[in-house]
């Protein structure tokens, strides 16, 4: 009887909200390739990291007080005297460096297996438009807490804008509300962090899903599953992203969270580098703190902009630096997707691009001595060579052919597999003599075996960088 | 190519190389020791809390980490008149303290985390005699601190010595010229236990944290377990309709 | 069960999927704790909350007292001998003369509501809706009428309570004031938010 009554209550529902449809259209029958591999956990990752930003925002904003005078001890009052303030807070904080990690993640799946091309642009759009938005709301909650990096961090950064021609100072001045960073700042980005951005932000990311369920999704051998379908026109290899990519991607989450609760439990400051020691010093307009720079997620664009020895153009390269990856699947005139295919001068090409985006994130963490700005400059060169002379270099390299059908990888199991096979080939068992005089054997390092593998491994690389 | 590959490889180094300061001695951190909290809490009270306030700890959050009771740390921890609910204030009043010392000292709370336990450990032990200063001493760590050395009775003078490192004098060991009232080895516990307190008062919590985050990567283990079990379950219908496929083709 | 020409083992299938909701319900459930408890009055609150102490040496006949204990108004009352003889005659028109339904520690659960019978402690709140009713020590004033024996008045919505905080019949407030655990630490000394009972435990 009351079974009755709720499936009639359901059925009233469904009867005027296509709850079944959706359900139906973006994950029971949304199909996605079957051949997903690491990679493609982070967009689901960067989904969770979001509402964990909007959840644990939500419950900071009950305690924190956006104004100069109080900001700072309100927020020393969420970590002490609100009852587990600490907790949410770390959350939070931890949060917004492991959405940077998670999107960047992303970013570069996007890159390699060629997600962003034809078909994709527009999804790649969006996403560059939701990661814009994430670094302006990263920005500007990072002067929330109202300490000396978070003032003198906002201070370098507003500058910038100055340092665009005619309208530049007015532009900064609009910006702060006032002549130095000052309380009418600290208002104004709170609003902007806690509800502007965050509407804006969610907005994009619904049109970056809606995009992709619109397209389908591209997948590691670059292959279009549509093309290949059954009599019932479900493509051959797509998989029902319900439940087959949900119970993958919950795995995921669970890795994930593990080294998440990790952090924020046990080093939650990251070293300095999730929380900087001198923001726990109380913002003073008087007083610059020794090394500035940025948190770790912009220092690759901070370190080009210090890499160019001009205001103006520091900033052009810098938001050059941003904008370049907006015009990526028209940059790129390859004719295969996934980097499986794709010729030895890409994939050398990506190598460098990688080391030169680590090399200026790290050289942005660092006080900017000569040394430091010369190799600065080289890797600035490199990060731009490697977009702008993409319609070069990857139309005329050689690629190879791509399958018809998406192909089968190792799994899981069958790589810890060939782990064990390596290990058993790099040690060898020797009796060894214990304490008590007994002959156990022992696993010992075997210098032949090391050698040997050792120079297979390095062959591999050779081989999969051509 | 391979030429770029290795200076990348060498560009740590050659950013690190700069540097070359006066070495900071070890703290030995331990939240754990209760008695030593509440010795660098006493020493806190005694030494300290008269110019440098620590707005954001409460003498009931003491009580509650350190297991003991609220009257013994009313009766031998905070200053007289003091509520068990109230934040350890300073007497000091700013203004007066900014014409004395020319800056108004700064609050405590958080220093141990914008500093380091063992950057508070070695400047509270590098205070020597300096008689171009107004107050009489300079420190080896923070130059021309604005600062006197308040824990000087208990720990002596000390004076500086220097050499010459490539044509450059260069301060490199204080030499106790004068004894305090504690020997060395006392003093340098005493400020152990100092720094100690105000690690704990950077963040009271932290042993509650960490015991918590225990349990919760417990959890997660499980979590992932269960998760990838299911995982593998469903997953089959895939391995199989593959090796199907493949028979066909 | 058999999925597109695949063996399944349902069993196993439901009890994987059964031990990841209950693992993942667990899970939310302990995150829900410190979501929710963060809104639970945070220490400061608490320490708001400490005990306040009173000097009522210079209190005159018939003067009353407001003072803020947890943010709330608590009131001290000295009662003219006049008032308590009234207190004695009301009793027929109190929906809860002896307090049984009301909120006070025992050693107030007396007539006069109070340890010594001239001083009456109470939380100046209307136990209606919360507004704070207003003094009328006066006998039967024009806008009251002839009724009114003196005693405290809400205008929100009309309560009726005597000068011991008991509430009238027929009014909207259900019970009489509430009283906070007080004390006398000297004669002319109280201290509101703590008693002997409380003591006593502690010890």
């Amino acid at each position: 009887m009351k079974s009755k009554h709720l499936a009639d209550c359901g059925n009233w529902i469904l009867k005027r909200f296509p709850l079944a449809k959706l359900w139906n259209e973006h994950m029971a029958h949304y199909y996605a390739p079957k051949n997903f591999n690491f990679w493609y956990f982070f967009g689901s990752l960067a989904l969770l990291v979001l509402v964990n930003q909007i959840i644990t925002g939500i419950l900071l904003t009950m305690n924190y007080k956006p104004d100069a005078k109080l900001a700072f001890d309100s927020v020393e009052y969420i970590m002490r005297d609100v009852n587990w303030g600490w907790l949410i807070r770390y959350m939070h904080s931890t949060g917004a460096s492991a959405f940077f990690i998670v999107i960047y993640l992303h970013m570069f799946r996007g890159i390699i297996y060629g997600s962003f091309k034809q078909p994709r642009e527009l999804i790649w759009i969006f996403g560059m438009l939701i990661f814009l938005c994430l670094m302006a709301e990263a920005f500007m909650g990072y002067l929330l807490p109202w300490g000396q990096m978070s003032f003198w961090g906002a201070q370098v950064i507003i500058s910038l804008f100055s340092a665009i021609p005619i309208v530049g100072d007015e532009l900064a001045l609009w910006i702060r509300g006032d002549y130095v960073i000052s309380d009418a700042t600290l208002n104004r980005f709170f609003a902007f962090h806690v509800i502007a951005i965050p509407l804006i932000l969610i907005m994009l990311v619904f049109l970056h899903l809606v995009a992709l369920h619109e397209v389908g999704s591209n997948n590691p051998d670059g292959i279009e599953i549509k093309e290949s379908k059954d009599p019932f026109g479900v493509p051959v290899d797509g998989i029902p992203f319900h439940p087959y990519y949900t119970v993958k991607d919950i795995v995921g989450v669970g890795v994930f969270l593990f080294f998440f609760s990790i952090v924020i439990f046990y080093m939650p400051e990251m070293g300095g580098y999730f929380l900087e020691h001198d923001n726990f010093i109380p913002a003073d307009p008087l007083a610059t703190p020794e090394h500035i720079a940025p948190l770790w997620y912009f220092t690759p664009f901070y370190a080009i902009l210090r890499a160019i020895p001009d205001k103006f153009a520091g900033v052009i390269g810098m938001g050059g630096a941003i904008f370049v990856l907006f015009l990526l699947p028209w940059l790129d005139r390859g004719p295969v997707k996934s980097i499986r295919y794709r010729g030895g001068i890409y994939k050398k090409a990506l190598l460098l691009f990688v080391i030169s985006f680590f090399a200026l994130g790290y050289l942005g963490t660092q006080p900017a001595t000569p040394t430091a700005t010369i190799f600065a400059r080289i890797f600035t060169v490199i990060y731009f060579g490697f977009f702008l002379l993409m319609p070069v270099y990857t139309r005329w390299e050689k690629t190879k052919r791509v399958p018809a059908r998406v192909t089968h990888q190792p799994t899981l199991e069958e790589r810890i597999q060939d782990l064990k096979r390596l290990f058993d080939e790099v040690t060898v068992k020797k009796p060894v003599k214990t304490a008590e005089g007994k002959l156990v054997l022992k696993r010992k390092p075997d210098p032949d075996g090391l050698k040997k593998a050792g120079i297979r491994i390095v062959k591999k690389l050779k081989d999969s960088l051509d | 190519m391979r030429k770029l590959i290795t200076i990348l490889l060498m560009l740590p180094f050659v950013v690190m190389a700069a540097g070359g300061e006066y070495k900071l001695d070890e703290a030995e951190i331990d939240l754990t020791d209760s008695l030593s909290l509440q010795r660098g809490a006493k020493n806190y009270v005694n030494y300290c809390l008269g110019c440098h306030s620590a707005k954001h700890i409460r003498y009931i959050r003491m009580a509650y980490d350190f297991g003991i009771e609220e009257e013994q740390v009313l009766e031998e921890i905070a200053p007289e008149g003091a509520s068990i609910y109230d934040t350890m204030h300073s007497a000091m009043n700013g203004h007066d303290a900014e014409r004395w010392f020319g800056i108004e000292p700064p609050d405590l709370s958080l220093i141990a985390r914008s500093r380091g336990a063992d950057w508070l450990y070695t400047y509270l032990r590098s205070f020597y005699i300096d008689k171009t200063k107004t107050l009489g001493v300079n420190n080896a760590i923070l130059k021309d601190v604005g600062m006197p050395n308040p824990l000087w009775q208990l720990q002596g003078l000390q004076q500086a010595v220097y050499r010459n490192i490539s044509g450059k004098e260069q301060l490199t060991k204080l030499r106790l010229i004068e004894s305090g009232e504690l020997a060395p080895k006392e003093f340098d516990r005493f400020v152990n236990d100092l720094v100690n307190f105000l690690v704990y008062v950077g963040e009271p919590h932290q042993l509650e944290r960490k015991r918590i985050g225990k349990y919760v990567l417990f959890y997660l283990l499980l979590f992932t377990v269960v998760a990838y079990l299911l995982k593998k379950e469903y997953w089959k219908d895939i391995h199989k309709k593959e090796s199907t496929w493949g028979n066909l083709r | 069960m058999n999925i597109e020409g695949v063996d399944v083992d349902t069993s196993k299938r439901q009890f994987l999927t059964t031990a990841m909701t209950v693992v993942g319900a667990v899970g939310a459930g302990y995150l829900a704790v410190p979501f929710l408890a963060q809104m639970q009055p945070s220490t400061k609150a608490l320490a708001a909350g400490a005990p306040t102490e009173v000097d009522i040496s210079k209190m005159e006949t018939g003067q009353l007292l407001r003072v803020e204990w947890r943010g709330k108004p608590a009131w001290l009352l000295n009662r003219t001998p006049e008032a308590l003889e009234t207190l004695d005659t009301l009793e027929d028109k109190l929906s809860d003369p002896m307090s049984n339904e009301s909120i006070q520690p025992e050693y107030c659960k007396n007539r006069y509501r109070s340890i010594k019978p001239e001083l009456f402690v109470t939380i100046g709140l209307c136990t209606h809706l919360g507004c704070s009713p207003t003094f009328r020590p006066e006998i039967a004033p024009s806008d009251l009428g002839s009724d009114w024996k003196g005693g405290f008045f809400c205008p929100c919505h009309g309560s009726w309570f005597d000068l011991a905080g008991r509430v009238y019949r027929g009014v909207p407030a259900p019970t009489n004031l509430d009283i906070p655990p007080h004390r006398y630490i000297t004669e002319t000394f109280i201290i509101i938010g703590e008693d002997d009972a409380e003591e006593g435990a502690q010890a």
